[in-house]
């Protein structure tokens, strides 16, 4: 068996129908045990109670740049091996890419004000994610605006590659100007505590609730592309008739 | 009751916004899912 089978849109539709109801529930499960656990942390000595922010901040962050990541793969598959499920994928990501940025956004300024006193500074992190926001809205529109499907794969597959330079550099982006009022990375392996386990593993929970909710969604909006795709064909059929 | 002092509206605010994007998105992605699956079925229950 191979990956490539899943290319085919029948395939596609009945594996993804089959693990759907399951990875959806466990979304759920994920989403609203590492929330709810967060919610219950007790307060940080320096931040109170606004480390609780932390368990919405960081899993849209982490998902809002994942996920372009993966519309970059699936655009490159597009772009070579021409398999419409895979474009279909990609423009199924964007809107749920688009929400995780904008909540990262907004947490982030809800967070920045008590703890930075201002709700925006154009700082590298704050900035290349203000740009990657406006690299996931240009995407949809650019979709929108195009009305010959494979044309708008061709030319949405390629702002992805250019968008992909902000995706990389908003994870980067305190590494590489050391500056800026955004903090380095809360979770690492490298070795050396930073952050307490009390906080750790309602986080990691709330990533992996964020991370299945991403798949969830995604798998249902390329199901609602490959219906809509259908659907056009047999219009477009009957009118040649 | 939980405790959040000061920051009860910063804490509150975030949580409530950011349930409200993903709730609209995931509300969203169901219509539309069920409005395609049902102009499908109808279609090619006319064919």
């Amino acid at each position: 068996m191979s990956i490539w089978e899943y290319a085919n849109p029948v395939k596609f539709m009945r594996a993804s129908g089959a693990v759907l109801p399951w990875v959806a529930g466990g979304a759920v499960v994920c989403c609203v045990a590492g929330l709810a656990w967060g919610f219950l942390t007790p307060q940080d000595y320096r931040q109170g109670a606004t480390v609780k922010i932390i368990f919405l901040h960081v899993p849209a962050a982490l998902m809002a740049i994942n996920g372009w990541l993966m519309m970059l793969v699936m655009s490159l598959i597009w772009l070579v091996r021409r398999h419409h499920v895979s474009a279909l994928a990609a423009k199924a990501a964007a809107p749920v890419g688009a929400v995780m940025t904008l909540i990262a956004l907004i947490t982030g300024a809800i967070w920045g004000q008590p703890m930075w006193g201002t709700w925006w500074e154009w700082d590298p992190r704050l900035t290349s994610f203000l740009i990657l926001f406006l690299f996931y809205l240009g995407y949809i529109a650019l979709w929108a605006a195009v009305e010959d499907a494979d044309s708008a794969a061709d030319l949405t597959g390629v702002l992805c590659l250019v968008g992909s330079v902000f995706a990389l550099l908003s994870r980067y982006a305190v590494n590489f100007w050391n500056q800026g009022l955004h903090q380095g990375a809360s979770l690492s392996v490298a070795p050396g505590e930073r952050m307490s386990a009390v906080y750790k593993y309602p986080l990691y929970l709330s990533m992996l609730g964020f991370f299945l909710l991403f798949l969830a969604l995604v798998l249902l909006r390329t199901r609602t592309e490959i219906r809509r795709r259908r659907l056009a064909a047999l219009l477009a059929r009957e009118n040649r008739a | 009751m939980i405790e959040l002092g000061k920051y009860a509206g910063t804490v509150l605010g975030a949580y409530g916004i950011s349930l409200l994007l993903l709730l609209g998105i995931v509300g969203q992605s169901l219509r539309a899912n069920a409005r395609a699956r049902r102009e499908l079925e109808e279609h090619e229950g006319r064919g």
